[in-house]
């Protein structure tokens, strides 16, 4: 089988959660001995090539000049319709972020297939692809298998593991014709460099229990002590404490980190729909009857103002 | 401006989903319905657009007659009129989209609003499945939108930061949450809607490329445990996640 798979390069640099999905399209492709491809769309990705072979893709095809620095979802959409028909692609992987979700939908569209969204599970059965994806805020996981193919597929960050196969990695520049119908003018980036929830690997979060928007200080630093993004309940965003963009939860952002660690949140459904993928989940919560609890590996019942700052001080050490 | 918006009805976020017996998929009955969560902020613009601008809102549903109660939902809310496009059959993003888009290629809406996912099978996919059948623009996951001549800019939170976007008009518009505040329908508007315009057209099932297996309540996580009480328990914890979990350093 052979597979395509979407590099998402901003600003020069290539997301983490391409090359997950790279590992799991080039396990896909390998059980039939046949070939992982990917395609990139950027003004130079030149500086990416290596990290993109050196995972595992055979043909790498890009588009590319002064016109690409920018997002323009008509380009992005003809280039991987185009490597998808190149490669005889029987299936085109797309990471799920922020970008990939834009992009998955129109290529299955404009391809005429059936789409996968946000799958967490991935194999080939009787040469067809069956994948497992999480439905009503993660309260379920449905099983679907293809019928026929191609099928578009996009893929959760933080759920496959990159692989460290060598692939041939030839260059293949495509000429592609769009009409550009919209365009991104202007990227920001949040407050300094800090990390977002969607990618870190390890997350703070803290919620009402935390009284102020001042206590949220103390979230920071362990935060910035351990290496951690800084997430929040959708109570302290909606109260205006934190942004919308450090939400976690079903209105929120879905997060699959190593560590999780909850301080000050109750563990409502909504909270959990975001969450309970994570690998590890330490809550830390003043009412040993929270809910959080039984979504918890390790629990800690106390007050977080006292309890945060210690932990954070024995760390340090 | 003649602004359409895609709406849906869900099981409300807080419902404890149960699976059939069979597992063949979730039992239905008993469930409390809502308009899908973030298509109230894809009512809730249209509406304050078409207030500022002047025009009127179609809300539009795909799927079978209990659809309808979602664009009952929408015109409580302050939509001029609905359209019901009839389907029947399993779940097909591809047949849902087609069939919608097919439905308003000929209406020439200016601005077609969808939520950025529905909360049910969460594909956040429909609008730009739409967008690119109708070979229109699709902006998505907007929380702050400016709709000029012809032209908007859609501003969209991605990764470690945020994107302005501009695009043309006709343009889909998938509304993210921080857009509007939603207005709760009041009682009038909900005896009014009883009575505004809903017109029904047929859509096929469409061509079936999955097959849905089974569904399954998620893995259960193991068993956790209470490392303890207090600041005295802050060693424990620090000892758990590095010598059992090996999550820190
Ligand atoms: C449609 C819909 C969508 C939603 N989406 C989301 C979402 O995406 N994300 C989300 O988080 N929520 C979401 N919610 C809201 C959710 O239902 C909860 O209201 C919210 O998660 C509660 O936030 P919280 O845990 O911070 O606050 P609370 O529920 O008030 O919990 C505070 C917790 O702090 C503890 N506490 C108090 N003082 C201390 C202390 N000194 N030390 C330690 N612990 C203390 C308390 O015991 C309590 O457990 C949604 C709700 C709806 C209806
Ligand atoms: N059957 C449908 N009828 C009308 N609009 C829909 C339908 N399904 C999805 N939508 C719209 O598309 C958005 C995204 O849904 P989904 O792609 O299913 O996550 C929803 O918030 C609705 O605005």
């Amino acid at each position: 089988m052979s597979v395509l798979v979407y590099m998402e390069v901003i600003g020069g640099e290539l997301k983490k959660a391409s090359l997950e999905a790279l590992g799991i399209g080039r396990e896909l492709a390998g059980e039939l001995g046949g070939s992982a491809h990917a395609v990139a769309v950027a003004d130079d990705p030149g500086g990416v090539l290596d990290t993109v072979k050196a995972h595992g893709a055979d043909t790498i095809y890009t588009v590319e000049g002064s016109d690409h620095a920018n997002y323009i979802p008509e380009a992005h959409l003809a280039a991987v319709v185009e490597a998808a028909d190149r490669s005889g692609a029987q299936a085109v992987l797309i990471p799920a972020t922020a970008r990939g979700r834009d992009l998955a939908p129109r290529v299955a569209a404009k391809l005429n297939v059936a789409f996968i969204p946000e799958v967490t599970g991935l194999e080939l059965e009787d040469g067809q692809i069956k994948a497992v994806r999480p439905e009503f805020a993660g309260k379920v996981y449905r099983t679907v298998k293809t019928t026929a193919l191609p099928v578009v597929i996009s893929t959760r960050p933080n759920t496959f593991d990159a692989s460290r196969a060598d692939g041939a990695g030839a260059r293949e520049q495509l000429e592609i014709s769009f009409e550009p119908k919209a365009k991104v003018v202007e990227t920001r980036k949040a407050g300094g460099e800090k990390l977002d929830v969607a990618e870190a690997d390890i997350i703070v979060s803290g919620g009402r229990g935390l009284k102020e928007p001042e206590n949220f200080k103390i979230v920071e630093e362990l935060a910035d002590t351990l290496g951690a993004a800084v997430g929040a309940s959708r109570a302290v965003v909606d109260a205006g404490w934190r942004p919308h963009a450090e939400q976690v939860g079903q209105t929120g952002k879905t997060v699959s980190p190593t560590l999780y660690i909850a301080v000050g949140i109750s563990g409502a459904v909504q909270h959990l729909a975001g969450m309970r993928t994570a690998k590890t989940i330490v809550a830390i919560n003043k009412d040993p009857d929270a809910p959080i609890f039984k979504v918890a590996d390790y629990g800690l019942v106390g007050d977080a103002l006292a309890v945060v700052p210690k932990l954070t001080e024995k760390l340090k050490k | 401006m003649n602004i359409a918006v895609l709406v849906k009805l869900v099981p409300d976020t807080a419902a404890q989903i149960r699976l059939m017996s069979d597992h063949s998929d979730i039992e239905r009955r008993d469930l409390n319905w809502v308009l899908s969560p973030y298509d109230e902020f894809a009512v809730e613009e249209a509406l304050q657009l078409a207030e500022k601008k002047g025009g009127e809102v179609t809300a539009v549903s795909c799927g079978d007659e209990s659809m309808v109660e979602a664009l009952r939902k929408a015109l409580a809310m302050g939509a001029a009129k609905a359209l019901h496009i009839k389907r029947e059959g399993p779940h097909n993003l591809l047949a849902i989209a087609r069939a919608i888009a097919d439905n308003i290629h000929e209406r020439k809406f200016e601005l077609i609003f969808a939520g950025c996912k529905a909360t049910d099978d969460e594909s956040a996919a429909i609008g730009q499945m739409v967008a690119t059948m109708l070979e229109i623009p699709c902006v998505t996951e907007v929380n702050k939108l400016e709709v000029g001549d012809g032209s908007l800019t859609a501003e969209r939170n991605i990764e470690g930061g945020s994107e302005l976007l501009e695009a043309s008009l006709p343009c889909v518009v998938t509304a993210q949450k921080g857009l509007n505040e939603p207005r709760y329908p009041k009682l009038k508007g909900i005896m009014m809607a009883k009575k505004k315009p809903v017109e029904t057209v047929e859509a096929p099932a469409g061509e079936a490329r999955l097959d849905s297996l089974a569904i399954a309540y998620p893995p259960e996580r193991p068993e956790g445990r209470i490392v303890g009480e207090g600041v005295e328990a802050v060693p424990e914890l620090i000892r758990a996640l590095r010598e059992e979990a090996r999550v820190i350093e």
